[in-house]
């Protein structure tokens, strides 16, 4: 194994090095400080770390040696065009972008943004700015809407998807000029039943597509499980999925778009694993069934929540990192039929990365 | 006839995140001064005000003793040997 992971938690960004057939747990880099995103650009090897800070606003910092050194650079700007409109609150995606300096950026209050510079300086998407149905958008967990998804075709990188909780699925096929909403299929069980499909309204926790046949999106939302085929133009509910339908992360594989893993809660209003026990669900029929795999998980008396970017799988398909709310760190091997605590000390963990 | 600027000084814990020495700055309201404060030290900005221009939620600034009234457009006059602080909010954990 040779890549590292990077772990970003409430109180710093961990950059753990291989260590025999895990990761060493070194000291953070942002030492007390929320990290919100992380972002490795397999492009020039450059590391991004999000902030939300609590007293000073959200921040962006690049590394340009492996997290030794870091150096502050442009954030997002919310426009102000109404009374009552917010500033940004943090960071909550990035993603590398096909042209050469491109990066993405997801925010709370739901925004996308796009820089050309490196992440110098930062341009508000105004194509989805501007729809009008922005204004129906709603905070799911937090008050604000946020937009936490960013899915960028890997073959054809005018093709993107983004998600927001609440305001439903977007898709461009031009770059990010132009959106319209995607989503036909989901689910909303928390709307009046003549609102219950309604594209719009859809609190889709994370969108994941498969690296290989990226027309294949698995969607982890507030009620359900949903697996797209035609880059998220339409989804279709996995039924009944054990132990709940509840869950923020969903994992996809990069190869085989039949198989995808989730982290399933009992609730929403009880966001706990089910009976205390905490598993990874997979599913490698596309979603026709979903197997349980608790090998090394607390069997009994956990409380770990695992949060929408903190359940990964590295670029083989095989190895998965997952992270709480409770500070666990843990490593799957075998597709994650085994896992293995690699740390319970942690601080809260919001996001993890392979690097 | 000997003048005084308004000094203002930040809280050490801005100083984790860049350097913001106390200083005399010019001018007649929090806003003007904090501006000149800006100038010779542009990243300040974003940590003390937002993209609106408006303080931030959890940043305090007290002229003398007592709290800025106008934390959306900093008119709080200032005049000749006030001091300025700026504090972080008590929040967090």
């Amino acid at each position: 194994m040779s890549e590292r992971l990077l772990v970003a938690t409430r109180k710093g960004l961990f950059i753990c090095p291989p260590e025999g057939e895990g990761w060493a747990i070194p000291t953070p880099a942002f030492l007390g400080e929320p990290v919100s995103a992380v972002l490795h650009d397999k492009r020039d090897g450059a590391l991004y770390a999000a902030l939300r800070l609590g007293h000073f606003g959200a921040k962006l910092h690049r590394s340009e040696d492996g997290g030794a050194s870091w150096t502050e650079i442009g954030v997002p700007a919310l426009p102000k065009e109404k009374e009552g409109d917010k500033p940004l609150d943090m960071i909550w995606t990035l993603a590398a972008g096909a042209e050469p300096g491109v990066l993405w950026a997801g925010t709370l209050p739901a925004a996308l943004f796009r820089s050309a510079d490196r992440g110098a300086s930062w341009e508000l998407v105004r194509g989805l700015w501007d729809v009008p149905e922005r204004a129906s958008w709603v905070g799911g967990g937090y008050d604000d809407p946020g937009l936490h998804s960013i899915v960028i075709h890997p073959r054809d990188p005018r093709r993107m998807a983004i998600a927001i909780s609440t305001g439903g699925v977007w898709l461009s096929g031009d770059g990010g000029d132009s959106w319209r909403l995607g989503g036909r299929g989901l689910r909303a069980e928390y709307m009046p039943p003549a609102q219950a499909f309604d594209p719009g309204v859809q609190d889709v926790h994370l969108l994941a597509a498969c690296a290989a046949t990226p027309e294949v999106l698995w969607a982890q939302h507030h009620n359900g499980i949903f697996r797209s085929t035609d880059g998220g133009e339409s989804f279709v509910e996995v039924t009944a999925p054990a132990p709940s339908r509840f869950g923020f992360a969903v994992a996809a594989h990069p190869a085989d778009p039949a198989t995808a893993w989730f982290a399933p809660a009992v609730k929403d209003e009880c966001r706990v694993p089910v009976a205390g026990r905490l598993v990874v669900t997979r599913t490698q029929d596309g979603g026709a069934t979903l197997e349980a795999l608790g090998e090394g998980l607390p069997a009994a008396g956990s409380y770990d929540l695992v949060y929408r970017h903190a359940l990964v799988v590295d670029a083989a398909g095989g190895r998965l990192a997952m992270g709480s709310t409770t500070g666990n760190l843990w490593l799957g091997e075998a597709g994650g039929a085994r896992w293995r605590l690699l740390s319970a000390h942690l601080p809260p963990i919001a996001a993890l990365a392979f690097a | 006839m000997v003048t005084t600027m308004p000094r203002v000084s930040f809280t050490p814990n801005l100083r984790r995140h860049l350097d913001c020495p106390a200083m005399d700055a010019p001018g007649d309201t929090v806003r003007v001064v904090l501006e000149h404060v800006f100038t010779g030290n542009p990243r300040l900005r974003g940590y003390l005000l937002d993209e609106h221009g408006r303080l931030r939620k959890h940043v305090a600034i007290f002229v003398n003793e007592l709290p800025v009234a106008d934390r959306a457009g900093l008119a709080d006059p200032v005049g000749e040997g006030d001091d300025i602080f700026v504090f972080q909010a008590l929040s967090g954990g």
